[in-house]
């Protein structure tokens, strides 16, 4: 059972990676474009989450609150970096 | 025990899913933030919730949570942040967009 259900999981959370791919490559903005690298930190913690549970390895939980500091410093850093940005 | 973390998984993951779909179709940049800061948090916070549950220990359920509260915490700082550096690097609503508070007040963003 839980084969299947990971299977099922990690088969959503690749299609929602793949849509927000899309979304930065199409992006009409910067701001599309760090929303969806925040996005892919976050979808990217759902994955480890769901490998931790596959594998019975608890240790990646950790690894996924550590992924999940670095996601929020570095959206942080980006806006940051938008907002100090001069507009032609 | 194990029929709780199989279900929360799965909501976990339509929840992401679900947000990627709203990044993807919603028409600007604020209806997006609005997709990806309560919808993907969530999903994540889920899937953790479920390992939690899953492993049976309690050292590992507290850490999951502290990741869920860490998740739930952070995501609307940073769209408020990204929200507010669009606005003021001239990010335009969608023009269906029918109330623009930021269009009457002329003070500083």
């Amino acid at each position: 059972m839980i084969e299947i259900v990971t299977d099922i999981a990690f088969a959503l959370l690749g299609l929602a990676m793949l849509a927000t791919v899309v979304r930065i490559v199409r992006g009409p903005t910067l701001a599309d474009r760090i929303l969806g690298l925040d996005t892919i930190t976050i979808l990217a913690i759902g994955i480890i989450g769901i490998f931790a549970f596959r594998t019975g390895l608890h240790l990646y939980v950790d690894i996924a609150v550590g992924v999940a500091l670095a996601g929020f410093l570095s959206t942080v850093a980006f806006a940051r970096y938008l907002l100090s940005r001069r507009q032609p | 025990m194990i029929y709780i973390a199989v279900v929360l998984l799965l909501i976990g993951s339509v929840f992401s899913a679900v947000a990627a779909l709203g990044i993807l179709r919603f028409p600007d940049v604020y209806t997006r933030l609005h997709a990806a800061s309560k919808a993907g948090p969530l999903g994540a916070g889920i899937i953790l919730l479920a390992v939690g549950f899953a492993s049976g220990d309690w050292a590992i359920a507290i850490r999951c949570v502290l990741g869920l509260v860490f998740l739930v915490v952070t995501s609307p700082v940073s769209a408020h942040l990204l929200a507010r550096a669009a606005l003021q690097s001239g990010v335009s609503p969608d023009a269906r967009t029918s109330i623009d508070e930021y269009e009457r007040s002329s003070g500083p963003v």
